[in-house]
């Protein structure tokens, strides 16, 4: 990632990489490859492997394949696959433990996600709650995409007109609202 | 009927008229909506990509806001989000008695306690469960009749917790828009995803699955919403949609109480229709013909 994001203490470590995929694989390790997930996915004709053979290389521990495919960064949490699985797999939790374990190691090829979550949360770490004209500007602003920003400006300008959301001046020092909260996780997660 | 409203981020923000409106219809059905002082975002679906930790704790600090008043009510949640995340707290603590130790380890920075007990339910759950439809009836002076109405419950209202609608063919709706005097739209694109934050992330991804809802609402004259995430989804794009698509796709989106609320004879003030980005001329010149100005 690069050194020009913006600075934040948003993501405290999570569990260790290499018991992380384990505990993973031991979660899923009753899949049976019936492929109802896939099925029932809203968004598997737009991923690059299907969740149905994402679980596959979860249960084989195939780190590299799993972390190339961006297919876990597409799931839009519709937990269908959870409702219908007939093992009753906690599988949109895992889509998320995927996308924990690719922050916490630097495991992903398209930034715009992870910056999204970690503009977010810092967001959320300063003023207890989103700002979510703060957050959108300085996410177009990390990523540095004058084409996605052009996508969104007519609906910026359109919610601006409409009074919903207000330009405030930014706080940028200080712990933030949530500041020891946040610390505190950190610090319980660096010791488990 | 006291509850404890968790209004999210959202409802100060893009989804005011979610906010004000909830607050009319609620007051006008009797119900007496508590403060929850110093709230805090719920995590959103940012959270748990950071930590498991923190994705629990970020809702708990809320619902432990709510405990520390005494008070025994539920809380009533208008977006769906917010919803699930405060919802999981409860049933991940009922799994994991470790995990209670942990959330009140971090929150007692702040000199909180989470305790399980509170319940914590949609506002569509309210509005279907705890007042009758005779109640809805009395209160609907105005009969939205002539109007065809689609209910888009979305996703995480409905799954995985399935606490109080069918999760894949969802109907809590139909009995509100009947009491109005409107007639529901017949479709099976309510549970369907919007695509939520993936329209920030990976846009194309999320336009395909709003235009395939926007399509499948063809015919009637607005699709309700009770999600301030569905809602901007829906109506943010829909010129964009019907471009790409080469039909026209534009619709109203309203949200469930602004709908309500206008059978209520709820004012301007408080529905801020004015706010929704996506009303169309017909819809509002059959509204004119009921309301008559």
């Amino acid at each position: 990632m690069s050194t020009n994001e913006p600075n934040t203490n948003a993501s405290p470590p999570g569990t260790r990489g290499a018991d992380a995929m384990q505990t993973l694989a031991g979660r899923l390790s009753a899949c049976m490859q019936c492929g109802t997930c896939t099925g029932s996915c809203a968004n598997s004709e737009s991923m690059d492997i299907t969740p149905r053979h994402l679980w596959r290389l979860v249960q084989l521990g195939l780190k590299d394949c799993i972390f190339d495919s961006a297919t876990f960064w597409i799931c839009s949490s519709c937990y269908y696959c959870t409702l219908r699985c007939p093992r009753g797999l906690p599988l949109t939790d895992a889509m998320g433990e995927l996308k924990r374990i690719a922050v916490a190691e630097g495991l992903f090829r398209d930034r715009t996600s992870p910056l999204f979550y970690r503009t977010f949360l810092d967001t959320v770490r300063r003023y207890g709650r989103v700002r979510e004209m703060e957050v959108m500007a300085r996410y177009f602003l990390a990523l540095r995409s004058p084409a996605v920003s052009a996508g969104f400006t007519p609906l910026g300008i359109k919610l601006l007109m409409k009074g919903k959301i207000k330009p405030r001046i930014p706080v940028m020092s200080g712990k933030g609202k949530l500041g020891p909260i946040y610390d505190k996780v950190r610090e319980m997660e660096a010791r488990s | 009927m006291k509850y404890f409203y968790y209004a999210g981020c959202s409802l100060e923000g893009t989804a005011a008229e979610y906010d004000t409106s909830t607050r009319a219809v609620l007051r006008e059905l009797g119900a007496e909506l508590m403060e929850i002082e110093d709230w805090s975002c719920c995590g959103a679906s940012a959270a748990e990509s950071a930590s498991y930790l923190l994705s629990m704790v970020l809702p708990a600090r809320n619902i432990a806001l709510a405990s520390r008043t005494g008070v025994e009510a539920d809380f009533v949640v208008p977006c769906s989000a917010c919803y699930l995340n405060l919802r999981r707290v409860g049933d991940h603590v009922h799994r994991d008695e470790a995990l209670a130790q942990r959330i009140n380890e971090v929150l007692s920075e702040e000199g909180l306690t989470y305790q399980k007990g509170l319940k914590t339910r949609h506002l569509l759950d309210v509005l279907a469960n705890d007042f009758s439809c005779e109640d809805l009836d009395e209160r609907a002076r105005r009969k939205l009749s002539g109007f065809k109405v689609a209910p888009y419950y979305g996703c995480q209202c409905l799954r995985p917790y399935r606490d109080f609608d069918d999760p894949q063919q969802p109907a809590s709706m139909d009995p509100l828009i009947e009491a109005l005097g409107a007639q529901v739209h017949p479709w099976s694109a309510g549970a369907r995803c919007c695509g939520a934050g993936l329209m920030t992330t990976k846009k194309n991804v999320a336009l395909r699955l709003v235009g395939d809802i926007l399509s499948a609402a063809r015919g009637a004259d607005c699709i309700v919403t009770v999600c301030p995430m569905c809602q901007m989804n829906l109506e943010s794009f829909q010129s964009k949609i019907s471009r790409e698509r080469g039909e026209k796709l534009d619709i109203s989106i309203l949200y469930l109480p602004q709908l309500l609320g206008l059978a209520f004879g709820i004012s301007d003030r408080e529905l801020n229709l004015h706010m929704n980005l996506a009303l169309t001329e017909p819809f509002l010149h059959k509204l004119r013909t009921i309301t008559g100005c």
